[in-house]
């Protein structure tokens, strides 16, 4: 394929992408793609130059694909403008296979930071100048590199699925008797099990250790307090404080699942936080390279398994991007539905267990289920499940909506949920101690937030209206009188806020698409079972209810993605987590965690 | 003024409590809290009062598109299997769940369309229905049935062709909406079906009589 790809005709460099040409000349060529291939020597200039003076200020995805034909591996960047709508500016850089050496971009766009550990970690791409090069999903000392295409899970049959051996000669076998663990296993040389005791601990602690505990996190006062006042925060100078490691998590309520938080305090206020995950990680990437294309849609649902509508879109957008086909009209709003039933099933939740957090234990989060059980009872009625949806096929949906399903869901979104939602914003938001807890925490500006590449709620609460839906109105959004929602504070009591606020915007959504829904068909042409992709790429992005959520898509013109990325918001939102925290107190950790809102379904992937 | 969060909460879980046991005592006179008419009112966009539901002494009904582990359809009217192991839904599966032996005619060592074996793992499974809504002869669908623990693994949880299969009455049960349609379409194929061979008939009729005709002049 790769192969291929560079016999193809090298296509002219317009736009934006010109400037990028006519300044840097020589370092930057076209590819088979619409971007452009910039020489690893000039990377960081020119990451600079297109943040600052083409003004695509926000990196939205980094991955790496490994081109085993040419023996080489490419870094893929897209990257937006968060005042303009339209597409992203993709930009590459290739390094051979044997040693992949990129510049780090972290010093340019520190959202960068998680993204190019998990290229490290997954595809061995090194970063030239990271700051902390280590894995992140693996744990530290894992052999060698899962996403390269050379690299052979421990039950590994076969390079694709369907595999052979189901039919039509399928003799029931499992994969534990066909393939005894240990058989398929390769130690390192020299190595011996007994004596192994694994560094992976290590590595994290000697990191904790070697931070300047003063160093601050944000741009904050300099102080090593963040954006705490100084009268709050300072400590007496005249008082020794030693700096105390602690682990909050893995197995901690507050983490919303398998989530290590390693902090250290001086006292109770945090010097430095570092989040370690990685402990859901069951490389769903290259499950999904395995997979033929419509193998992929039940496992995007385990993605933010909150949230698995949203999931589908998006996978369903970038694939259909590549096939160029578009679901008819009734699709498209019943899409459009299910998207924002999911992002406000997703808030109450998001809401409750924020409450959660703050001490007031579950009795808001049950007012919360109870909307969110009517809306997944509408997915089970269309869908078949109440969370794994599955709903969405490449050109339409899985099935029409049931008899009554139309009617329950208008009683729902006309008469109920308004005044539940009121009723919730009644109860909590003047609060006070809500309001104590909440206002001026985790304060995260509009330049961090898009420094660290932040996305949805988070996003927006710092101030930059920047949302998916309006940037790239896809599907059919362009339709809908909807505002994106925005708070200047940036604090948790503004991302608590925000999704109140989103919810009434998804509610003003869901009224308009319910009263314009059309009849015909649901799906364009006919449903087949292997989808026939085109060879190209695409990212697919969709403004999902923790942010924003692409899913990069290589196809070969083979039955299965060559390369399948996904821009898990979850994840890259937490890059923020330690800048945002430092200097607060501990019990504030807790809450500016669940202020992300994060699945680590999702996180880990 | 402080407290006044509190009280003000406190009131909100009263009346939650209080409308509770007003609404249990209204369904007393329409025929009990937990038949499935009422439990789709209890857990509905109207619902008031406690919205839990205490399985497993309580159960709410499920929609007609429940997936759950897919079952095979045995034709009862022509009392066959309906699979023909063209083998889509292996393919299609995505955690590669289902194993088909194809059945092989001993003399020809031609296949013949109906599966020996048939097994999903379903420990595996996921219930996706990818396998339902692929198959071209409507002869696995998914099932309601969610309740399948048990206390082994390995022996109980790999369903064979025997315990996968059920008959069309089965599905036609809960399946309706989908029944009708599969009824409708054989009955559509039946009718143009038999078009085709009235035409076929009278095509040959046709053919037949300039023969006829063409007769008495010779």
């Amino acid at each position: 394929m790769a192969a291929k790809a560079a016999a193809a005709p090298a296509a002219e460099l317009t736009g934006p992408l010109a400037v990028l040409k006519e300044k840097f000349a020589d370092a930057v060529k076209p590819g088979d793609f619409e971007g452009a291939i910039i020489a690893n020597d000039k990377l960081i200039e020119a990451a600079t130059f297109i943040r600052d003076e083409l003004g695509y200020d926000y990196l939205s995805s980094v991955t790496g694909v490994d081109y085993l034909a040419s023996n080489e591996m490419e870094v893929v960047y897209h990257a937006f403008s968060t005042r303009h709508t339209g597409a992203p500016l993709v930009f590459k850089a290739r390094a051979p296979r044997d040693n992949p050496v990129v510049p780090s971009l972290v010093s340019v766009w520190p959202g960068a930071n998680f993204q190019e550990r998990e290229a490290y970690d997954l595809l061995g791409i090194k970063f030239d100048g990271h700051p902390n090069l280590k894995r992140i999903l693996m744990w530290e000392g894992f052999q060698g590199h899962p996403l390269r295409k050379d690299w052979k899970e421990a039950y590994y049959e076969q390079d694709t699925k369907p595999f052979d051996s189901r039919w039509p000669g399928g003799h029931h076998r499992r994969a534990e008797d066909r393939v005894p663990f240990a058989d398929n296993v390769n130690y390192p040389p020299g190595f011996d099990p007994v004596a192994f005791t694994s560094q992976a601990d290590a590595v994290v602690y000697d990191r904790v250790k070697s931070m300047d505990p003063n160093a601050g996190g944000l741009t904050g006062n300099g102080n090593g307090n963040g954006h705490q006042p100084a009268e709050t925060a300072a400590i007496d100078e005249r008082i020794e404080t030693d700096h105390l490691v602690v682990n909050l998590g893995p197995q901690h309520p507050s983490t919303h699942g398998v989530f290590r938080m390693v902090v250290t305090l001086e006292g109770e206020t945090i010097r430095h936080l570092e989040p370690v995950m990685g402990y859901l990680h069951r490389n769903h990437e290259k499950i999904g390279e395995r997979n033929t294309y419509i193998q992929n849609m039940p496992f995007t649902d385990r993605l933010d398994y909150l949230s698995s509508m949203s999931n589908n879109f998006g996978y369903a957008l970038a694939v259909e991007k590549l096939m160029n086909i578009k679901p008819p009209e009734r699709a498209e709003y019943i899409r459009v539905i299910m998207a924002e039933l999911t992002r406000i099933a997703n808030h109450v939740w998001a809401i409750g267990f924020l409450l959660n957090d703050l001490g007031a234990f579950f009795t808001p989060a049950l007012y919360g289920m109870e909307e969110r059980e009517l809306i997944l009872d509408l997915f089970e009625a269309a869908s078949g499940s109440r969370m794994m949806c599955n709903y969405f096929r490449f050109g339409g949906v899985a099935r029409d909506l049931p008899d009554g399903w139309v009617e329950t869901c208008r009683e729902i979104v006309f008469e109920r949920l308004p005044r539940k939602i009121d009723d919730i914003d009644g109860y909590l938001t003047e609060n006070e101690l809500i309001r104590a807890r909440c206002e001026n925490v985790g304060v995260l500006t509009a330049e961090d937030a898009i420094k660290y590449s932040a996305a949805g709620p988070v996003l927006r609460a710092s101030g930059v209206p920047y949302d998916c839906r309006r940037a790239d109105n896809y599907s059919i959004y362009d339709r809908f009188d909807f505002d994106v929602a925005v708070r200047y504070h940036g604090d948790v009591y503004d991302r608590y806020l925000i999704r109140l606020d989103e919810v009434r915007q998804s509610i003003r959504i869901l009224q308009q698409a319910l009263n314009q829904l059309p009849g015909g068909e649901i799906q364009t042409g006919k449903k087949q079972y292997s989808a026939r992709v085109p060879a190209g790429q695409a990212y697919g992005r969709v403004e999902g209810p923790k942010g924003e959520l692409g899913y990069y898509v290589v196809s070969d013109g083979t039955a299965n993605p060559y390369r399948y990325h996904i821009r898990a918001p979850s994840f890259i939102n937490l890059t923020a987590l330690g800048p945002m925290s430092i200097g607060q107190k501990v019990a504030d950790v807790v809450i500016i965690l669940g202020s992300i809102d994060i699945v680590l379904g999702e996180t880990d992937r | 003024m402080y407290g006044s969060g509190i009280l003000k909460g406190m009131g909100v879980t009263m009346k939650h409590f209080v409308e509770t046991f007003v609404e249990d005592f209204k369904y007393v006179f329409k025929g009990g809290r937990n038949i499935d008419k009422n439990m789709a009112i209890r857990q509905g966009p109207k619902a008031k009062g406690i919205f839990t539901v205490q399985y497993p002494e309580e159960k709410l009904p499920v929609p007609e598109n429940f997936r759950y582990i897919p079952f095979l359809v045995y034709d009862t009217e022509k009392q066959d299997d309906k699979c023909t192991s063209c083998g889509i839904c292996a393919k299609v599966c995505p955690p590669q769940c289902i194993w088909i032996v194809r059945t092989t005619d001993p003399q020809t060592k031609r296949p013949v369309p109906q599966p020996a074996e048939f097994y999903i793992d379903a420990t595996i499974c996921m219930s996706c229905s990818l396998c339902a809504e692929f198959c071209p002869f409507d002869a696995i669908k998914m099932d309601h049935d969610y309740e399948l623990s048990s206390f082994e693994r390995f022996s109980t949880l790999v369903y064979d062709k025997a315990k996968l299969t059920k008959p069309d009455t089965y599905h036609a049960a809960i399946h309706p909406t989908d029944w009708a349609r599969e009824l409708q379409e054989k009955a559509e194929a039946a009718k143009k079906e038999a078009e085709k061979a009235a035409a076929a008939a009278a095509k040959k009729a046709a053919a037949a009589k300039p023969a006829e005709e063409a007769k008495p002049a010779a």
